[in-house]
């Protein structure tokens, strides 16, 4: 009997406005919450204490992986093994045989930079990071990988893969970061059509297989199959990495930009591991990083550019 | 033995919102992605339900600001969310819980949609689009697991005599 009124009691405390107005405090707090998240970089202390609490949680979601990719590499057997270590000796003579041809356009380059006075290119260096399997937001294409500050990780880092450009680090701390794919909505990156060095924007969509180029007049030179590098205009993005290749061109004439999406080079679906970009000198950083913004800001500049 | 009972109940709330948590970012196939249940929902709803004078809208917030941190949104989208599914449920509590599991599932869908809508209107400010339908999917997963997780919940409550 004590019991039940016990019980009673709070419920009619939970219904009275001492209630609400805990409630109505909460909804602002959450409101100014996300205007200060919106806007980069006053959160920071929050952002990190919070990922700190929720890292045993990605871990633990983590764990199983880890532990099947480990019982994998210990209870491989002996054939495999052989026969994987043959895949990749003839797949390394391979690359090295490429690799002898790009030394020597690279000097040529070199060589055609220097005489006609342009700045020799830097190379940077790479650290190979892993991503956590966790699932994130599915609308927003991001991941959590396991290097954070405590490696060097900065904000805005470059991420690569085998095959070309991931994305970037949007957020670290100490020990995981979080990272945007090229393909996150909210991701724009400077690219050039290789074939004819024309420049222009890559846009994220919300579909992990496809890239948008918004900007390009209809009547620019572009076709289906064409490759798209970085630009290294902007300054976030080393120049010369393969974005992208052209998937689809269509040309409205009722519109002043063509249509195209490409589709790209990373392999942003399957891999596991990334490449970090360090380059040899870390550029310095860009005035308030929001890479939310980015894309309507660019958006804003063409449409001013479409009034005649 | 009275004394003893409030902190057995902690722990099962807990375990319960960390068991919601791990499933939040549980990797599924890509198909199986937009129909994935908001767990965090169900678990509290149910305890806003039986137990309102555990957990309430301070708990949904912070389940609420952990959930954005470990999806990868926008601080304060989710928490704002949760809290107004959880005051609604305060609210109503007395007589949700003498509807039928199938009145409380409808509900959850009335419930749901507010719980979406947050979010989508976030993004939408933010400039993220596309995938409308994929959005609202969940709506409808995590109403018809309502049965079956009020009563797995229900059996841990009464087996541990949470109160």
């Amino acid at each position: 009997m004590a019991f039940a009124s016990r019980q009673r009691a709070p419920s009619l405390f939970s219904s009275n406005p001492a209630g609400s107005l805990r409630t109505v405090l909460l909804i602002i707090a959450s409101i100014a919450l996300m205007f200060y998240d919106h806007q980069r970089g006053s959160l920071e202390q929050v952002h990190a204490a919070l990922s700190a609490l929720v890292y045993p949680v990605q871990a633990a979601v983590n764990a199983p992986y880890a532990l099947v990719g480990w019982a994998q590499e210990k209870l491989a057997t002996h054939v495999a093994l052989v026969r994987e270590n043959g895949e990749l000796k003839q797949q390394e003579l391979v690359q090295a045989a490429q690799l002898q041809r790009l030394v020597s356009l690279q000097q040529e380059n070199d060589r055609l930079r220097s005489l006609m006075g342009a700045s020799k290119e830097v190379p940077g260096r790479v650290v190979v990071a892993e991503m956590l399997g966790v699932d994130l937001d599915p609308f927003r294409h991001r991941v959590i990988l396991n290097k954070g500050t405590a490696d060097g990780v900065y904000d805005g880092q470059v991420l690569l893969d085998a095959q070309g450009v991931v994305g970037q680090i949007i957020r670290t701390d100490p020990l995981s970061s979080e990272a945007a794919f090229i393909t996150d909505p909210s991701q724009a990156i400077q690219v050039e059509i290789n074939r004819t060095g024309l420049r222009t924007l890559v846009v994220g969509t919300a579909d992990v297989n496809t890239l948008s180029l918004p900007y390009l007049a209809n009547n620019a030179d572009v076709r289906v199959g064409d490759v798209l590098v970085t630009s290294g205009l902007g300054g976030r993005y080393p120049k010369g990495y393969p974005v992208g290749v052209i998937t689809e061109v269509k040309r409205d004439p009722a519109e002043s930009f063509a249509s195209v999406t490409a589709q790209p080079s990373a392999d942003l679906t399957h891999g596991h591991t990334v490449l970090l970009y360090f380059p040899v000198e870390k550029p310095a950083p860009l005035p308030k990083p929001e890479p939310a913004v980015k894309q309507p800001k660019a958006r804003k500049t063409a449409r001013r550019s479409r009034r005649p | 033995m009275r004394i003893s009972q409030p902190r057995r109940a902690y722990w099962i709330i807990i375990v319960s919102y960390l068991a919601a948590l791990l499933l939040t970012i549980w990797p599924v196939p890509d198909w199986a992605e937009p129909f994935r249940p908001a767990w965090v929902v169900l678990v509290t709803a149910y305890w806003c339900l039986f137990l309102p004078h555990r957990v309430g809208v301070i708990s949904a917030f912070i389940v609420g600001l952990l959930v954005d941190t470990l999806t990868g949104g926008l601080l304060g989208e989710h928490a704002l969310a949760l809290v107004l599914v959880a005051w609604v449920i305060l609210r109503l509590h007395l007589q949700l819980r003498v509807y039928s599991p199938w009145q409380q599932t409808i509900t959850l869908v009335l419930l749901m949609l507010l719980y979406t809508l947050i979010p989508f209107w976030a993004d939408g400010v933010l400039g993220y689009t596309g995938h409308a339908v994929a959005r609202w999917m969940p709506v409808l997963t995590t109403a018809i697991l309502w049965p079956w997780v009020a009563q797995v919940l229900g059996r841990l409550q009464q087996r541990y005599q949470v109160s």
